[in-house]
């Protein structure tokens, strides 16, 4: 009885492998080659260096690849590809141009392969690419702790001035929280596909968001039941929310880190200054947002260190990882962590506003609330107008 | 967790020097923003390393090997078809040609495949040469995968214009006096135009005068242009289909020795092309007429479908830099030199 059960289960299977195998051999039956060769070639990094630039490139075709001739601003130049000029599928390899680029000027490279086909790179305004050295790790280290940690230390300072609130403005605040948040999610996600997009479209970038997202926060939500079922607990502890947030825009922050440090190295960040001003302004009410879960409680000095440092430490991280070692297609992980965990932080403080309001019998959404959460959306959209053109 | 303890002022002085930190810092940051002093890229040392090649200056595109393409290029620069010859009765020179339209790839650059229409098997087609008033037949086969034809330059009856499409597998045969003396061109004449042109089917005609010209070394040189992802913009402009031919093999002269060179413009795509003579001037005859008005110059541009011969001696021995006075052109592969000795 067992063995026949295991073959009914086996027939399908079978009868797939035999049907791919047809198809392997014999083609889908419409056409066996190509009318045009498919290649694709990736550019991942173009790193600017004292004699020229240094392409890190990748076959991501479904053939081996050959790089013959390489442009730089049109016109034919000499280059070398180390391990050698034919690329297997997904080999890896680096292209070095010996250029006289010129400061702050836009350089575009053709990479043309043995069958025509083109791979354009862009540097968008050539300056040398920082080398990872401890000058240069603690400078980006500074930036991340300017964007990161100061802004929501900042924010956190507004704890005294909001612990005075009646529960009603308290609720407001998180119905701000709310809509910070809101405005976050969407922020990370659109940066997450928008980085996702520069990755070699195998490894689609855009799915890659979506999983990291939807896998991030329903694990988040999971844990927390699995949680509460094993404390038997009533709700979340405030502190507990304001740990979950932290970490979620920790992980907006590396974002933040990411697109700053690998701006810098991209030699785009002519306005580096002002795009940490801005993101500082930007961050400092995500502050308030942390702080807001605890305003019932009577927390300790170092529950406000730790909050401030998961919620900001990521950007130092980011600021690394982006100016040193950026890839799109890990930025696109992180991001969709990033976007998932903020989700489930607005979920969960939500549900914890109708439960309240609920429970005293009054309307989630009321006229404060409405307000909070609007308050929240426009301080977002207007202090982005410093990190955005 | 967070259970008794308050909050104190001293708290949040702790926190508040976070800040004030950060204003100190500001300072600091301000300094590195922008990363000051960054190297002024293009430094000596950067140079000299990538020149290694005698032409030290244009050294970017170096490459000494003799690639089948390159061979295709060379090979073209020399090579007159003057046909079959025979006498016809009544004493005139009758000269019969094969032509064969074949698609083929073909080497534009090193390592860089075509896949091109041709006549003959090679971009440009064959040099096809004969005297004023000979009477010339090209046999005309289409091998290819399209149809073709053979648009000749000069004067001739009008069924023999090559406007007809000559289907793949067909034959047909071109007959008309040669007539007048000077550079004619060839080329497809089927729609779409450009795409057939732009392909690889042309070439240089020459009718010699019936009394010789001054011997010389002759060249034939044909500039076109390639487009690879058909986006209406060449990525290499070459001369006689290879780049950087002549860039990486000098062509050799002797000093004092005319030069003459049958120089033709099938560039698709763009309008103009231009050649230009370093260190020296030439002489330079539209269509190859001697009683047209001539130029003494070291520049000339030409129209698509134009051409020219020029008449050249060098003075003086050593490298001599010709290329298309369009720099874009040049450094995209239009680019030689004569080696004088």
């Amino acid at each position: 009885m067992k063995g026949k059960w295991l073959i009914t289960g086996l027939i399908p299977l079978v009868l797939l492998i035999g049907v791919l195998g047809w198809v392997l051999k014999n083609g889908a039956g419409i056409e066996k080659d190509p009318a045009a060769p498919i290649e694709v070639l990736n550019i991942e990094r173009i790193k600017v260096t004292k004699i020229g630039f240094e392409l890190s490139v990748s076959n991501t075709g479904p053939k081996p690849l050959t790089i013959s001739q390489v442009m730089v601003n049109d016109s034919v130049w000499n280059y070398s590809v180390s391990p050698q000029a034919k690329l297997e599928r997904f080999e890896e390899g680096k292209v070095t141009i010996t250029y006289p680029w010129v400061e702050g000027d836009p350089h575009t490279i053709k990479l043309i392969t043995e069958n025509g086909i083109i791979t354009e790179g862009e540097v968008a305004a050539a300056t040398l690419t920082p080398e990872t050295n401890w000058s240069n790790f603690l400078n980006y280290g500074l930036i991340g702790f300017y964007v990161g940690i100061v802004p929501i230390t900042l924010g956190l300072l507004w704890y005294p001035f909001m612990k005075r609130f009646s529960r009603k403005s308290i609720n407001g605040i998180l119905a701000l929280t709310v809509g910070l948040l809101l405005f976050l999610f969407v922020g990370t996600l659109a940066d997450g596909f928008e980085i996702g997009a520069e990755a070699p479209s195998v490894f689609q970038g855009n799915m890659v968001v979506i999983i990291g997202a939807s896998l991030t926060f329903l694990l988040l939500i999971g844990f927390d039941q699995y949680q509460q079922r094993k404390q038997e607990k009533k709700g979340y502890s405030p502190f507990g929310l304001a740990l979950l947030m932290a970490t979620g825009i920790g992980l907006h922050n590396f974002g933040e880190g990411l697109a700053i440090g690998s701006s810098f190295a991209l030699g785009e960040a002519a306005l580096g200054t002002f795009l940490i001003i801005g993101f500082t302004l930007h961050n400092i009410t995500e502050g308030i947002g942390i702080a807001a879960p605890l305003l019932k409680t009577k927390p300790r000095f170092r529950d406000f260190l730790l909050l401030g440092v998961i919620a900001g430490a990521p950007a130092i991280v980011g600021t690394w990882v982006g100016g040193f070692i950026f890839s799109p297609i890990w930025g696109a992980v992180f991001l969709g962590i990033g976007a998932g965990a903020i989700l489930q932080v607005i979920y969960v403080i939500t549900k914890m506003l109708i439960d309240d309001h609920k429970k005293h019998a009054e309307p989630s959404v009321s006229w404060l609330n409405l307000t909070g959460f609007t308050i929240g959306l426009l301080i977002m959209y207007f202090t982005a107008f410093f990190v955005k053109y | 967790m967070s259970d008794e303890k308050k909050v104190s002022r001293r708290d949040i002085l702790k926190m508040g020097t976070a800040g004030a930190f950060g204003i100190a810092g500001s300072y600091y940051l301000n300094k590195m923003a922008q990363f000051p002093n960054v190297a002024q890229a293009s430094s000596d040392s950067s140079h000299k390393t990538s020149n290694h090649s005698n032409h030290s200056n244009h050294a970017n595109m170096s490459d000494k090997t003799k690639t089948t393409g390159y061979k295709m290029a060379e090979r073209l620069l020399t090579d007159f078809d003057y046909g079959e010859v025979t006498k016809l009765p009544n004493g005139q020179i009758l000269r019969e040609y094969k032509v064969v339209a074949i698609d083929k790839e073909i080497e534009i650059a090193k390592g860089i495949k075509f896949p091109g229409w041709t006549y003959n098997g090679t971009i440009p087609g064959p040099t096809f040469r004969c005297t004023e008033g000979d009477l010339l037949r090209f046999h005309f086969i289409n091998k290819g995968s399209h149809p073709h034809s053979i648009h000749f330059h000069g004067i001739h009856p009008p069924e023999m214009d090559g406007l007809t499409s000559i289907y793949p597998g067909q034959k047909f045969t071109y007959e008309f006096e040669a007539n007048p003396y000077g550079l004619q061109i060839y080329h497809c004449h089927v729609l779409p135009l450009a795409r057939h042109i732009h392909k690889g089917l042309y070439g240089n005609f020459i009718i010699d005068p019936k009394k010789p010209r001054e011997p010389a070394l002759e060249l034939n040189m044909v500039m076109n242009g390639f487009d690879l992802d058909l986006d209406g913009e060449n990525e290499f402009y070459t001369v006689n289909g290879y780049a950087n031919a002549f860039m990486n093999h000098p062509i050799k002269i002797k000093k004092d020795q005319l030069v003459r060179i049958y120089l033709s413009n099938l560039t698709e795509f763009d309008l103009l092309n231009s050649f230009h003579l370093h260190a020296n001037y030439f002489t330079y005859y539209p269509t190859g007429r001697n009683d047209n008005p001539s130029q003494f110059t070291d520049t000339i541009m030409q129209c698509q479908g134009e051409r020219g011969i020029i008449e050249v001696r060098f003075p003086y021995k050593g490298s001599y830099m010709f290329h298309a006075h369009v720099s874009e052109f040049a450094e995209l592969g239009w680019m030689g030199f004569f080696e004088v000795e």
